[in-house]
This record gives C-alpha cells, sequence and structure tokens, in this order.
C-alpha cells in the first residue's frame, strides 16, 4: 500500500473517479455488473441510515410539532416551539456561547494543529517523531477522563496550577470563576484535539507533490516562505474540512461542560445549546421542546455545513 | 530529475522547532503524567503531597480496591465498553464495507442520489440524533438494553464513504470484470477479492469508531440507567459524583483517578501498536 487516497469530497456531478473507461471494459460491464447485487451490497447500511437516522430525524420533527400540557394533554401547535426556542433567552445566551468559544478556540486550534503539521512536514529527527506520537495520545482519552483530569488538574485540592501565584505572593488563580471558565474549557478541547488534527494536516502536507517547491528552495527560499506560500494552499481543502468538522463538533459542546459543571456550579442547565435540550428532556421531561431544540441544532449546522462545503467545492471547481 | 529528500535539504537551525515542540510534548503529556502519578497514591496523599510528584505508592491497592468497589462494578464497566465498542466498531465496519463498495463498483437506480445524501449524512451532528433515537427505542422497549448503545453505533456514514472513495482508487474494475467471466458469485468476489484489497480503509474504520464508541459518553448517558449496563465514561462519572457529595468521607477519588488512569490505557497501546495501520487511512481521513 503505497498510496493513499487523498480525498476530495466529490462533486454532484462526479462521474465515478474510475480511470478513463476502454470501450472493452465498458462492454465487459455491461454484461456483467448486476445492478441488483449493488443494491444488495448497500442495503444493509441503508436499513441501519433509515433505522438511527432518517426516522430519529422524522419522529424529531413530528414530535417537536406538538406540546403537551397538564390542561388539554398532547395537542398539535405547529410552530409554536420554534418560536420559543428561538426566543428563549436561555437557549439563545448557550447558543451565543458556544458561538463565541468557538470562534476563538477553533482558530487557535487549527493555529497550532497547522504549525505543528508544518514543522513535522520539514524536521524528519527522532524528536520530532515523539512530539507527533505524543500530540495524538489525547485523542485515545475519552472526552468525560479528560474532561475529569483537567478538573483535577485546575482544582485547588488537586491541581499544581491554581496555587502557582502564591509562590510570588499573588492571589490563587480560580479556573472556575466565570471570568476564565471558557478559557479552561477551551483548553480541555484545544488538548484533547489538536494532535488529531495535525495528523491529518500532516498527512495532507505528505500528499503535496515535493516538485511544487523544489525551485523555490533552489530560488533559495526559506522553509518558512515555502511552508505559507506553497504548503498551506497546497492543503487548503484539509485546512477547511478540519475546519468544517471541528465547528460540526462546537456545536454539539456536551461533554465537557457537564463534567465541569461537577467543579463549577455556574455551568447552568443552559450552558450550551446541547446540555439545554438534554435537560429539557430529562431534567424536565419536555420531549417535545428538547426535540424542537435537538431539530433545530441540528438543522442549523447541517446547513451550515453543507453551505460550507458546497461553497468549497464549487470554487475548487472554477480554478480547476 | 528527481532529488532525493535529504541531499538539496537546507540546512536550517531547527533549535526553535525543537524547542517549541518540546513545550508541546510537555503540554500533551502533563495531564497524562499527572493521572499515572496520581492513580499511585492513597486518598490522604492525593490531597496533600505535591501534585506531580510520587508520594507512597500505592497503586496495587488502589487497583484492587478498584476492582472490589461496588461488587465488582469497575469490572462490569470495563467487559461493557469492550463489549459495545467492539461489536459496534466490527458492525459499522462491515456495514460500511459492503455499502462503500456496492456504491463505488456498482450502477443501479438512486445511486447518484444517495451519494449525494451520503455526504449530507456526514454533516449531520451526531448528539442530535440521540434524544430522538431514545424515544423511539423506548417505544420497541430496547432502551437500558446494550441494544440501545450499539445499534445507533453502527451507523457511520464517514466509514461508508471512505471506502467508496478507497476501492474507486485502489481496486480494479479489471479485476473484478475478470472474476465475474470465470463465474465468481459477488459475495465471493467480494470476500476474496475486494476485501483483502482494502484492509487498510478497513482498519481506520474500525480503528476510528472503535475509539469513538469507546469515548461515547452523551449516548450511553441517555440510553442506560441500569449501573450494570454502563460503560467506563458513564460508570466513572457517577463515582465522581458520589466522591464529590460525600466530600471525600468515602475514598473515591483515588478510585476515580485510577480508573480513568485504566480506562485510557488500552486505547493507548492500541494507538501505538497500530499506528502503521491508521496512520495510511489517516490521509484518507483528511476528509475528517
Amino acid at each position: 500500500m503505497t498510496r493513499s487516497p487523498s480525498i476530495t469530497a466529490p462533486e454532484a456531478d462526479d462521474p465515478p473517479a474510475a480511470p478513463v473507461e476502454s470501450s472493452a471494459r465498458r462492454r465487459s460491464r455491461r454484461v456483467t455488473a448486476r445492478p441488483v447485487a449493488g443494491m444488495l451490497f448497500v442495503l444493509p447500511f441503508f436499513l441501519v441510515v433509515v433505522a438511527f437516522l432518517i426516522v430519529p430525524l422524522g419522529y424529531a420533527f413530528w414530535l417537536s410539532l406538538s406540546s403537551k400540557s397538564l390542561a388539554v394533554g398532547t395537542r398539535f401547535s405547529g410552530i409554536d416551539n420554534y418560536v420559543r426556542a428561538f426566543t428563549d433567552p436561555l437557549l439563545l445566551d448557550g447558543l451565543l456561547r458556544v458561538v463565541l468559544f468557538g470562534l476563538v478556540q477553533i482558530p487557535v486550534m487549527l493555529g497550532i494543529a497547522l504549525a505543528g503539521a508544518l514543522t513535522l512536514d520539514a524536521v524528519t529527527t527522532k524528536f520530532a517523531l515523539a512530539f507527533r506520537l505524543v500530540a495524538f495520545m489525547p485523542y485515545a482519552v475519552p472526552a468525560v477522563v479528560g474532561a475529569l483530569m483537567w478538573g483535577f488538574l485546575y482544582s485547588r485540592t488537586f491541581g499544581p496550577f491554581a496555587d502557582l501565584p502564591t509562590l510570588v505572593g499573588g492571589e490563587p488563580i480560580d479556573f472556575f470563576s466565570v471570568s476564565l471558565l471558557l478559557v479552561s474549557l477551551g483548553n480541555i478541547v484545544t488538548w484533547a484535539w489538536t494532535g488529531y488534527n495535525m495528523i491529518i494536516l500532516y498527512s495532507a502536507l505528505q500528499g503535496v507533490p515535493r516538485e511544487m517547491y523544489e525551485a523555490a528552495m533552489i530560488d533559495g527560499a526559506s522553509p518558512v516562505q515555502i511552508a505559507l506560500r506553497v504548503k498551506v494552499p497546497a492543503i487548503k481543502q484539509a485546512i477547511s474540512l478540519a475546519a468544517i468538522f471541528t465547528v460540526i463538533g462546537t456545536m454539539q459542546f456536551f461533554t465537557e461542560p457537564q463534567i465541569m459543571a461537577r467543579f463549577a456550579p455556574q455551568i447552568s442547565a443552559g450552558y450550551t445549546p446541547n446540555l439545554y435540550a438534554y435537560n429539557q428532556a430529562f431534567a424536565y421531561s419536555d420531549f417535545h421542546y428538547s426535540a424542537a431544540i435537538s431539530f433545530a441544532l441540528g438543522f442549523l449546522v447541517f446547513v451550515v455545513a453543507y453551505v460550507f462545503v458546497f461553497v468549497n467545492n464549487r470554487r475548487r471547481g472554477k480554478r480547476a | 530529475m528527481t532529488l532525493g529528500k535529504a541531499d538539496n535539504r537546507p540546512k536550517v537551525n531547527t533549535r526553535l522547532p525543537h524547542l517549541l515542540m518540546g513545550v508541546g510534548i510537555l503540554y500533551f503529556l502533563v495531564p497524562l503524567l499527572w493521572v499515572l502519578v496520581a492513580a499511585t497514591k492513597s486518598q490522604p496523599d492525593l490531597l496533600d503531597s505535591p501534585a506531580l510528584w510520587f508520594a507512597e505508592f500505592n497503586l496495587v491497592e488502589n487497583i484492587g480496591q478498584l476492582f472490589r468497589e461496588d461488587d465488582g462494578a469497575y469490572g462490569k464497566w470495563l467487559v461493557n465498553t469492550a463489549l459495545y465498542s467492539g461489536l459496534s466498531a466490527v458492525g459499522a465496519t462491515a456495514l460500511a464495507a459492503a455499502a462503500g463498495y456496492g456504491l463505488a463498483r456498482f450502477r443501479f437506480p438512486g445511486k447518484r442520489l444517495f451519494e449525494t445524501a451520503l455526504l449530507g449524512m456526514i454533516m449531520v451532528p451526531a448528539t442530535a440524533l440521540v434524544l430522538p433515537t431514545y424515544l423511539i427505542l423506548s417505544e420497541v422497549e430496547l432502551v437500558d438494553t446494550m441494544w440501545a448503545v450499539i445499534l445507533p453505533s453502527l451507523l457511520s456514514p464517514f466509514g461508508a464513504y471512505l471506502i467508496r472513495v478507497y476501492v474507486d482508487e485502489s481496486v480494479p474494475v479489471e479485476l473484478i470484470d475478470s472474476a465475474r467471466i470465470d463465474r465468481a458469485g459477488e459475495l465471493r468476489i467480494f470476500w476474496q477479492i475486494v476485501v483483502p484489497m482494502m484492509r487498510p480503509a478497513l482498519v481506520t474504520v474500525f480503528l476510528f469508531t472503535l475509539v469513538a464508541t469507546w469515548n461515547n459518553y452523551f449516548l450511553p448517558l441517555v440510553m442506560l440507567s441500569d449501573a450494570d449496563l454502563y460503560p467506563l465514561t458513564v460508570g466513572l462519572t457517577t463515582w465522581f459524583n458520589t466522591a464529590q457529595q460525600e466530600a471525600g468521607t468515602r475514598m473515591l477519588f483515588n478510585l476515580v483517578v485510577t480508573g480513568s488512569l485504566l480506562a485510557i490505557v488500552p486505547l493507548i497501546v492500541a494507538f501505538v501498536l497500530l499506528q502503521r495501520f491508521w496512520r495510511s487511512g489517516a490521509a484518507a481521513g483528511a476528509l475528517k
């Protein structure tokens, strides 16, 4: 196995990527390819898609269109739940918080990941290999355990960091205070996912043909210039996809704040939209409203991601 | 002229990159070192001794206590986690392999539509599906069983997509066609020719779904209420809650820490050992 597939999101009218078809092959395929066999190969996967993607989405949508109250029981309520969601200050607060969080954390994390990937591409010492391995390790750590570990490290009783300023006569740091909480959470997420994204970008860099920058090297361009002017543009596609998947992950922010709430009680039931949907369902048993939030949130993320990929493909198509 | 990778590499000063990588190694390692050190401490030492250095070595006692607490709950959770993630990963990989191959090498009505939809499915946030899935599974009385965790985890549109791309590029049409001329059955072609050829992609999909299920918290948290069915992630948080509520009157913090350590060791070992495999597939993962 020498060549890994370079992934490009398929454009809508992409022909199957098989190489140029000779007429002979086309003839043999017409004789032997059995459409029914193809369908049967896809069928089990398709059934899982129906059962655990289409049906839940449909059911959530259907649920979201009705409401339940003690007085009148369950009744059709149209878009009332959505109106309520988009005017619910708690939900909007959570949404705003997650968006702000993402606006800072995602560029920081992907910036570090990109710098790391470029370094790994240029420096091939044993030390760089060790760095690559260690940076990837947090990916294998469950988010629950990552959040617990950092929670302990942040805390005054268990961790080494909170009391550091007292050594020079300062005040201890409260990592769980309102002003620092988002930073503390951001650090946990950055710790967990930087290495993963770095490996993805590094793999993409490995696929950049050397000829693209050999001329620049001979002309005496510095490694930093080559990195910024040749390598980064060459892996733009991989960077945008890493970004979009990080955005999808961020919008679902749940585990870290839920665990951290044990250390930081000011993490409210509506700290993130997903936490809010969970609490609506299991703390208040309002499944109808919870379904509306889930559906709206999923739809929002889906639309943002799909438009992003679509625009990205169009631009790429035009350049080619 | 092709130039070897080493000969025309300009001699640059790599001191700064090495310094920065050193800082990175420290950053990524500190929490792991902390949990390694903390797992060797008794509950009082955990509270009183310096955080990043050893006190009295108590790891063996901690592990013993860990597996005795709550009638051996931790052992059950460990087995559950391995079972859920193993079955989910095998199942998801098998489904993705068949579907990816079917999409890459067959033509049938609706295929184009399904492929476009597949890309969309990758973008659907998984957690948005969890609550509705819970409601549906409770209708068919599957909630609070192992299937409530395993069945939804079988869904891996990304896996199917990855395999589709891989087959497109690495399994020649001619090979399949000539097997057909030799009158090999479709299943036999798939099993004996295609599956061996796509092994690197299979390992990648397997590892990624294994980690995703092993580390999953939201899905089992929603689906399970019987503590005997918990995976490690949910189990450890319940212990942690108890430890917080009882403010350390019971010796539980050291168990949470030791339990955390034992929960991450298997995956880290698996990743380091299987590095060769997942790195070849990680380029394909550039999508994710």
